[in-house]
């Protein structure tokens, strides 16, 4: 079960190999970050399963179904889509683009509303919003409404294309904590794309960090990627070289200790450092 | 000013007749330019051709025109649908290319986005391209009813009623008011349709101007 990608290619008539034989598992109810820089195909591999781009060869399989003969417009009503700059419809009110999908879906005008009216607290937005235009709003409460759009149908699948990749960094963290939070409730299959490693590692289950053409660098939990890269170039894109993942810790006089990177940035502190299991108390 | 107000009853007429003659044409240019540049934009290579040739028939002179057109139609040449036919050929000149890069401006990333979240092809081309290209569409409508009203007037050389009739009768007969109440009334007329316009506009696109925080 969850969504499966078999040896998927995609060629574009002008000859260009956006994504080679790619695999991969994406199991049910779990985050996947497709984690790479701009060219890697990542999004070309988010819109493979909605049908947004069909694979030159190879098949993308949801619960076994393969999407090939799935109709698009009915495969994408029943997929969660959130996009970066939002994607918001400009002439719609927040509370029409929220209720988008089930209108689509054959949803009463009332029900649709009142589902959105709770979406929009799902979110933490104001309700007191419903009533504005898009372009009225602020990027990070377009982006909620982005989110809330693409939880509307209550789909199985939520498909993320840098959602979070235009707004300023704190309104980035607090809506990565805010989808932290959605996902430990609703427990979405959630596909996300990111060039940014930080988000990568907060919001994955699993990552897969992606070179050009779509091949596969690595796939692992964020533990295991820092841990133990499994290349240079994994090592170097999440920046595990340089001097801002090699952390020291130095005593404080009044107890704990103090950490900080390579660079004598400071990071933080820590009341004890556990006793590696190798070394005798 | 008193030939005006005396004659205003006839001059009322007129501007109605005016007005009778100017919008069909201009209604029926608008509704027959969108599909042509729905139909253009979609096959790209025949765009500019598609687009530049309804553009020149906006050269072909109008007197003519209206001379022509009833052996195609099979008109005669006072019927009042010989000109509102002249009168909306001549507005598809302009509307055709506005129509085409009002339709082409709508930002991709919405129509991805509407794409993404299920909307089938139809749909998306009447309740979100359209809508999106409307104030664009607003302002080629607002030129091609300018400018029909201002084309109407040619045809009272034909003998057709309308406020074209009081420069052609102030003319023959010499009576300068007739021919400065000619072209008050004809401005007035197209400046109240504008208005029209604008009022409509923002009546149906009320996100335009709640536009910026």
């Amino acid at each position: 079960m969850g969504i499966e990608f078999q040896n998927v290619n995609k060629t574009y008539p002008d000859g260009t190999v956006a994504v080679d034989q790619f695999s991969l598992h994406v199991p049910s109810h779990t985050s996947t970050v497709l984690l790479g820089s701009s060219g890697c195909g990542k999004t070309t591999l988010l819109r493979m399963v909605n049908r947004m781009v069909d694979p030159s060869s190879g098949a993308v399989l949801i619960d076994d179904e393969d999407v090939a003969g799935v109709e698009p417009v009915a495969l994408r009503r029943r997929i969660g889509y959130v996009m970066q700059n939002s994607g918001l419809l400009p002439h719609r009110r927040v509370i029409d683009n929220i209720a988008t999908v089930s209108r689509l879906n054959g949803v009463a005008k009332a029900a649709a509303h009142r589902r959105a009216h709770e979406l929009m607290e799902t979110v933490g937005l104001d309700s007191a919003l419903a009533q504005r235009y898009p372009g009225q709003l602020s990027g990070g409460q377009q982006q909620r409404v982005g989110v809330a759009r693409g939880l509307a149908a209550d789909p199985n699948i939520l498909l993320m294309d840098e959602p979070f990749g235009a707004v300023d960094p704190l309104v980035r963290l607090e809506l990565q904590r805010e989808l932290t939070r959605i996902q430990s409730e609703l427990h979405k299959t959630i596909i996300f794309v990111t060039h940014d490693i930080d988000e990568a590692l907060t919001l994955g289950d699993q990552i897969v960090v992606l070179k050009k053409g779509g091949e596969v660098a690595q796939i692992g939990t964020p533990q295991q990627i820092v841990e133990s890269p499994a290349d240079d170039f994994v090592a170097q894109f999440l920046g595990l070289d340089s001097a801002r993942r090699t952390l020291s810790a130095a005593p404080r006089d009044d107890g704990g200790w103090f950490v900080s990177d390579a660079q004598g940035r400071p990071l933080g502190v820590v009341d004890s450092l556990p006793q590696h299991p190798g070394q005798n108390a | 000013m008193a030939w005006i107000l005396d004659h205003l009853p006839r001059i009322l007429e007129l501007s109605l007749a005016h007005l009778l003659l100017a919008a069909p044409a201009i209604a029926a240019a608008f509704l027959v330019a969108v599909p042509i540049a729905w139909a253009a934009n979609r096959v790209r290579p025949l765009r500019e051709i598609v687009v530049s040739g309804t553009g020149l028939l906006y050269a072909v002179p109008s007197l003519p025109l209206f001379i022509v057109l009833p052996i195609i139609l099979g008109t005669g040449v006072r019927d009042t649908l010989n000109v509102i036919v002249a009168l909306t050929i001549f507005g598809l000149a302009l509307m055709v290319r506005s129509a085409a890069d009002a339709l082409d401006s709508v930002d991709g990333g919405v129509r991805l986005a509407s794409t993404a979240v299920g909307y089938s092809a139809a749909l998306r081309f009447f309740t979100v391209e359209l809508p999106l290209a409307g104030p664009a569409l607003l302002a080629g409508l607002r030129v091609v009813s300018v400018s029909t009203i201002s084309l109407v007037s040619v045809s009272a050389v034909l003998g057709v009623q309308s406020l074209g009739s009081l420069f052609t009768d102030g003319f023959e007969r010499g009576i300068v008011p007739s021919i400065v109440a000619g072209i008050a009334f004809t401005a007035v007329l197209a400046l109240l349709l504008d208005l029209l316009l604008v009022a409509a506009g923002r009546l149906t696109m009320p996100w335009v101007k709640g536009g910026r925080r």
